[in-house]
């Protein structure tokens, strides 16, 4: 993702020009901020609700509604793995498992060095070909097979 | 074509909404007043997050630009000069394709102040989700899309009265509004004469998944069995040794079906009649051997994870059903517990502002019905019958329910 985490606010103000002329922006500003600094430290939360005249509570309440929205930072790298019906029909508890061993961290969970977390995910509209996983967005399926291999390599494993 | 030429040809089509209601398409958008001063709206729902549903993206990533198509249409039926494209956050690669094909249609001058030339402006935004699956509810969706918490609104007022920014709104399924533009190039007739049932129009997507031999997305016919779809187009079970079990038709808030119940129409109104829901049109497969009880306790929780918190018997029930039921499978309930979970079911039901109550509910009180001789089996072998939670299952023959 190469994000910093720590909040900048002259950088937030470059990120968050491109939206303040549009209604409904507080969404597409916390995407940005998130997506440069990897989470939506509470600092941010202030700095927004400043600038678009809502109260940190406002806001606060939206960072903590969605579940893309970090409070926390995450490892430099983001895995999540489908555990949804049609995976688990396709073996995913297994892939987690290997995942798991083979990332060194529980699924859940960010590795000490904060090199990656390993998420769960319900369902990534992969169901035809999972069992499914996202690396920083990226989507790979098939995991189970040859798409385990891919996966790590995306790991940089 | 008039706004009201593209209205009549879209009811003439039987064209009915994909997101999972079933919604006739054409009448939808006629409910917008005529005569409102206001600015209008149209909302595609790209939200698609329903575990198990998987083909308004397989239309983002392989054809955005029929999508473009149809959204266009339907804002010069209702008159409206913008559209909002909310792709659920998950869908990246989709996202990147449809803001290209956008990108596409303003260079080509598709879109923009003067569309194809006609005087028309039509501007069409897409936005990211992040991460709710509430946000597919449509008022959710409209929340979100203002910037807030997508927490579903009271109706009435109908979003075709006050939706987005409390102007006249129509929200369609990704997949609704890509049959558009067909429909009106060849007109109704060629759409209704596509399917196979007289009452419903046209192909539809169906997403089959689970333990099927060829899993995936098939543009099908309307009106075909669920047995056809999955003997004979998705090649039957993947373990041919393996008898099929149950179908969730829908997604996972359907209520489940056995296979007696395969023998109707998979269409919205044929399948209502064995007590189920056509949904979003994706089936998943249940194989012998997987265990209702650890399936159900699986979607239970992604429910209770999901709810968005204002109705209490949605936020509090979900939780103590995916409790309930999480005991069960461990062997620690007992029989009073499998009645609770019909009491908690049914005072859910009903009982909350969106439809996710029942989205709830359902699979928990129709997996009880059909099945409650496995949850009385967890109760009096105080463990699971399909043995412990699997840990390194074997991924191809994929009993890993
Ligand atoms: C909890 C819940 C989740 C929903 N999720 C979706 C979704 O992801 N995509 C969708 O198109 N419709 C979803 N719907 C249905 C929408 O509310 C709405 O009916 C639909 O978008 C209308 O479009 P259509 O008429 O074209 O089907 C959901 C409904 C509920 C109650
Ligand atoms: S169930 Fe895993 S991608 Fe749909």
């Amino acid at each position: 993702m190469g994000h910093s985490s720590d909040f900048d606010p002259a950088e937030a103000a470059r990120l968050a020009l491109e939206h303040s002329h549009q209604e409904g922006a507080l969404l597409p500003i916390l995407h940005a901020l998130q997506g440069r600094f990897g989470w939506i430290a509470p600092e941010a939360v202030a700095w927004v609700a400043e600038r678009l005249n809502l109260s940190r509570a406002e806001v606060h309440g939206v960072v903590s509604f969605y579940h893309d929205f970090r409070d926390h930072p995450a490892g430099r790298q983001v895995i999540k793995v489908c555990q949804a019906e049609a995976c688990q029909a396709r073996g995913a508890r297994h892939v987690t498992a290997q995942l798991e061993e083979r990332l060194g961290v529980k699924l859940g969970q960010t590795a000490p060095d904060r090199s990656l977390t390993l998420e769960p995910v319900y369902c990534l509209g992969l169901c035809g070909n999972g069992p499914a996983a996202l690396v920083d967005g990226r989507p790979y399926a098939d995991l189970s097979g040859r798409g385990l291999a891919r996966c790590l390599k995306g790991v940089g494993r | 074509m008039t706004s009201d030429d593209i209205i009549k040809v879209v009811i003439d089509s039987k064209l009915r909404g994909r997101g999972g209601a079933g919604f006739p398409a054409g009448r939808k958008w006629s409910f917008v007043p005529k005569d409102s001063p206001k600015p209008r709206y149209v909302c595609v729902n790209a939200d698609e997050s329903e575990p198990g549903t998987f083909k308004d993206r397989y239309i983002m990533e392989r054809d955005p630009h029929q999508l473009i198509e149809g959204t266009a249409i339907a804002c010069k039926s209702i008159n409206a000069h913008a559209a909002y494209i909310y792709v659920r956050g998950e869908l990246g690669l989709a996202a990147v394709r449809v803001q290209q094909a956008l990108d596409e249609c303003y260079a080509a001058g598709i879109l923009g102040k003067n569309v194809m030339g006609s005087g028309y402006a039509l501007d069409i935004y897409l936005h990211r989700g992040a991460g709710a699956y509430i946000c597919g509810e449509e008022t959710a969706l409209l929340e979100s899309l203002e910037g807030k918490k997508g927490q579903p609104r009271l109706k009435p007022p109908f979003p075709a009265v006050e939706g987005l920014f409390a102007c006249p709104t129509v929200i369609n399924n990704v997949e609704t509004l890509a049959a558009v533009g067909p429909i009106i190039q060849n007109g109704a007739a060629w759409w209704t004469g596509l399917s196979r049932t007289e009452a419903e129009g046209g192909t539809k997507l169906i997403g089959v998944s689970g333990h099927v031999a060829r899993p995936g997305v098939y543009e099908l016919p309307g009106g075909l069995t669920l047995r056809e779809i999955i003997f004979e187009v998705a090649g039957g079970m993947r373990n041919p040794d393996r008898k099929l079990k149950a179908v969730v038709p829908g997604g996972t808030s359907c209520p489940i079906l056995l296979p007696h119940e395969l023998d109707t129409a998979y269409d919205f109104d044929a399948i209502k009649k064995v007590g189920s829901m056509m949904g979003t049109g994706c089936p998943a497969v249940i194989e012998e051997g997987t265990c209702i009880v650890r399936l159900l306790k699986r979607i239970e929780r992604f429910y209770a994870h999901e709810s968005c918190g204002q109705c209490t018997p949605c936020r509090e029930g979900g939780d103590w059903l995916f409790k309930i039921i999480s005991r069960i499978e461990a062997g620690q309930g007992s029989m009073a517990d499998i009645d609770k979970i019909e009491s908690v079911a049914s005072k859910i039901e009903g009982h909350t502002i969106c439809a996710f109550g029942e989205a709830l509910s359902w699979p928990a009180r129709s997996y009880l019905k059909k099945f409650r001789e496995e949850f009385v089996e967890h109760v009096k072998q105080k463990r699971c019958p399909y043995g412990p939670i699997p840990v390194a299952p074997v991924a191809l023959s994929g009993v890993v329910a």
